[in-house]
């Protein structure tokens, strides 16, 4: 019986991939290569694409793939260039990762335009499933309302109800300042001040003092990548949680630890929708992410970019065909399973939803080895974990 | 309490100690501009990549042989120096004859080099430099809490400032550096080794970029970006200052950073042009800067 199975099964393969021989599909990921945000993304979205890609043995099953990629330099005039110059001429069918929201809103509209699709992995604001949803954009891995749902309802119900914002001064720094704001006011919070900061910024001594002078009881941190880790060691340098206020940092990575030290770091509460050493799968992926990596553990955006490029290439196997709107209806009705984000599926506001995580920093001494610094608070389920579909003001949801 | 413009004289008074701070840093890199400037005449735009280095230095004496904040501080800018030194003999003698423009493309590009490789190896997010322990805590000024590591910083770069003003404006060997500026021939007749003069003067200008980015490494990021953007400002600084004028540079150094700090409380959101808002209207009413002489 199971050898009968198997012969079905390979001879519908074979079949399968008869149909969709010669498939070429070109995905470029485009992200901040040099820049804050080049640790989080950069090059490592890109191996995160290439690993997809060799995972789910595209060419074995008729698809040629091929990546290409460049660097937006955080900046919505370049990002739109590069795409409007990808599917121009370049015939790019997919563009995933974007980092910053502001390039991601940007690359989101020139997706819908020129029909393609856009496997959003990077930006953050919850813009993309709301009032800028569009049919050809998938939101993958988290965003501003999940962050404040996660980190802001944890800092509330710990009787962090007063709140003062540190806040990056363009679309995500807004964004996540506003539907966290919500979040703390609907607990019955209230807002103290905000002040918008250059992005990006070096020094925030003053915008802490001023945090510091509110008497808030949390000073949240609506910024991300090199902003919240210099934002966080002068916290500590001018005694922000000595003083006796919190501190959330609202969108923290992986690497952004790293770079702060667990010394700087420890007791941080933080969102995330993917930790390296959560189970066997996370922790294979993220080996052999990391030899590739130049030593770097898998960021929840990078990660985010390899199971969208291999949901996407399911979608396009099953389809036989690389059509957009095609593709895209196959991927919101199939069902997500990958390796890193577990079952999922994608909503009709192209929100995909997983369990999102709320992890606490460890402290220097509960750390066993490298990267071993996040221990998990709570787990938020799927359907908890995003903004529901009513309520986002997406035109796509009637 | 009496309240100024809206703002409590409490926050007023720590913003603008605040905004003193920052301006050290653009006090002492742009200080290492004019003097390079004021003797070579070449815009050295490597300046950041070379503050950078200085922070890196620190760290990579802290993790690779274990010596400690108080000992980078003085071996890191000497060793600065001297890669600015080898910088200089290589390459940027050769430009001497040539406009400013070619010195500031070669400047540049060098720059880009050296933190391209810093990112190829060190990544973008930076590197954990911990505080020493007499830089950790700090004091209540009633008006605000004043960390150990920001009043140092102030400290030790009125020191630096004040020490190389005296050097050149006071002392015999200052007299030569003038004097080489003005006429090298001349001074090169009366037996005085000119080019060395130079090399010597562009290591140290480089080398107080590297003291800069000592002082940097345990208030922010490590990483290969954090010169570049500040050194757009620090230019815009010396511009204003006047270029190549020693003391203009520190006084325009400490004011600006003085107005960057209260735009921070009034219109936080501009604060990141009001320099350059600054150099534009000083240019238009001085070309020559607060503190130039019109040529």
């Amino acid at each position: 019986m199971k050898k009968m199975g198997f012969v079905l099964a390979s001879t519908a393969s074979l079949l399968m991939a008869g149909a969709a021989y010669a498939t070429d599909v070109k995905i470029g990921v485009l992200n901040d290569r040099s820049g804050i945000y080049a640790d989080i993304a950069g090059e490592g979205s890109v191996i995160a694409a290439q690993m997809a890609v060799e995972d789910f043995k595209a060419t074995d099953k008729g698809i040629n793939v091929s990546i290409v990629s460049a660097d937006h330099q955080n900046k919505p005039d370049v990002g739109s260039n590069i795409a409007r110059q990808w599917y121009d001429t370049e015939n790019v069918d997919v563009i995933a990762d974007v980092p910053t929201s502001s390039v991601a809103l940007a690359v989101n509209e020139i997706t819908k335009e020129k029909n393609k699709i856009f496997l959003a992995s990077g930006p953050a604001s919850s813009d993309l499933t709301g009032k800028a949803c569009s049919p050809n954009t998938v939101h993958w891995t988290y965003d501003t309302w999940a962050l404040a749902n996660g980190t802001g309802s944890a800092m509330v119900a710990q009787g962090g109800d007063s709140w003062f914002f540190v806040t990056a001064d363009y679309a995500f720094g807004h964004a996540l300042e506003r539907d966290t704001t919500a979040v703390v006011e609907a607990s019955g919070g209230k807002v103290l001040g905000a002040v918008r900061h250059p992005f990006p910024g070096q020094d925030f001594s003053s915008f802490l003092l001023q945090a510091q002078g509110s008497g808030a009881k949390v000073v949240g941190l609506a910024n991300a990548g090199g902003d919240t880790i210099n934002a966080v060691k002068q916290a500590s340098e001018f005694g922000i949680t000595q003083g006796g206020q919190a501190l959330a940092a609202l969108l923290m990575f992986i690497n952004d630890v790293h770079a702060l030290g667990l010394e700087v770091a420890q007791g941080l509460v933080l969102t995330s929708a993917f930790y390296w050493d959560k189970n066997d799968q996370t922790r294979e992926f993220s080996a052999r992410f990391q030899e590739r990596n130049a030593g770097q553990k898998p960021s929840m955006i990078e990660a985010g970019v390899y199971a969208s490029v291999l949901h996407y290439l399911k979608a396009v196997e099953a389809v036989g065909d690389k059509d957009a709107a095609k593709v895209m209806a196959k991927m919101k009705e199939m069902p997500t399973e990958d390796p890193l984000f577990g079952k999922g599926t994608i909503r009709a506001d192209g929100r995909k939803l997983h369990d999102m995580y709320l992890f606490r920093v460890k402290k220097p001494d509960q750390s066993k080895a490298p990267w071993d610094y996040f221990e998990t608070v709570a787990t938020i389920p799927a359907d908890k974990a995003f903004r529901p579909l009513a309520e986002g003001g997406c035109s796509l949801v009637k | 309490m009496f309240e100024l413009l809206g703002i409590p004289p409490q926050v007023l008074f720590g913003q603008l100690l605040l905004g003193l701070i920052n301006g050290s840093f653009y006090a002492v890199l742009s200080l290492g501009l004019a003097v390079i400037f004021g003797l070579l005449n070449i815009i050295n735009f490597t300046h950041g990549a070379q503050y950078m280095l200085g922070a890196f230095g620190a760290w990579m004496l802290l993790n690779y042989l274990g010596v400690g904040y108080w000992w980078a501080v003085f071996i890191v800018p000497p060793i600065v120096g001297v890669t600015g030194i080898v910088l200089e003999r290589v390459l940027i003698r050769r430009l001497y004859h040539l406009d400013h423009l070619y010195g500031l493309l070669l400047t540049f590009g060098l720059a880009l080099i050296i933190v391209g490789f810093f990112r190829q190896f060190f990544g973008v997010s930076g590197l954990p430099y911990p505080p020493p322990p007499l830089l950790n805590g700090g004091y209540n000024l009633g008006f605000m809490y004043l960390p150990n590591s920001r009043a140092w910083v102030i400290v030790a770069s009125l020191i630096v400032c004040l020490a190389t003003w005296f050097i050149i404006e006071k002392t015999r060997l200052g007299a030569y550096l003038r004097a080489a500026t003005e006429n090298p021939t001349m001074v090169g007749a009366f037996g005085i080794n000119v080019p060395l003069l130079v090399t010597l003067t562009y290591g140290f200008g480089v080398a107080l970029a590297g003291f800069a980015g000592v002082l940097a490494a345990p208030i922010y990021a490590v990483n290969p970006n954090m010169g570049a953007d500040l050194i757009i400002v620090v230019f815009a600084v010396v511009v204003i200052g006047g270029m190549g004028s020693i003391l203009g540079s520190i006084l325009t150094g400490f004011g600006l950073g003085l107005i960057e700090g209260l735009t921070r409380v009034f219109y936080p959101e501009g604060s990141a042009v009001v320099i350059f808002v600054i150099m534009a209207l000083v240019l238009l009413v001085k070309p020559a800067g607060l503190f130039g002489r019109s040529v």
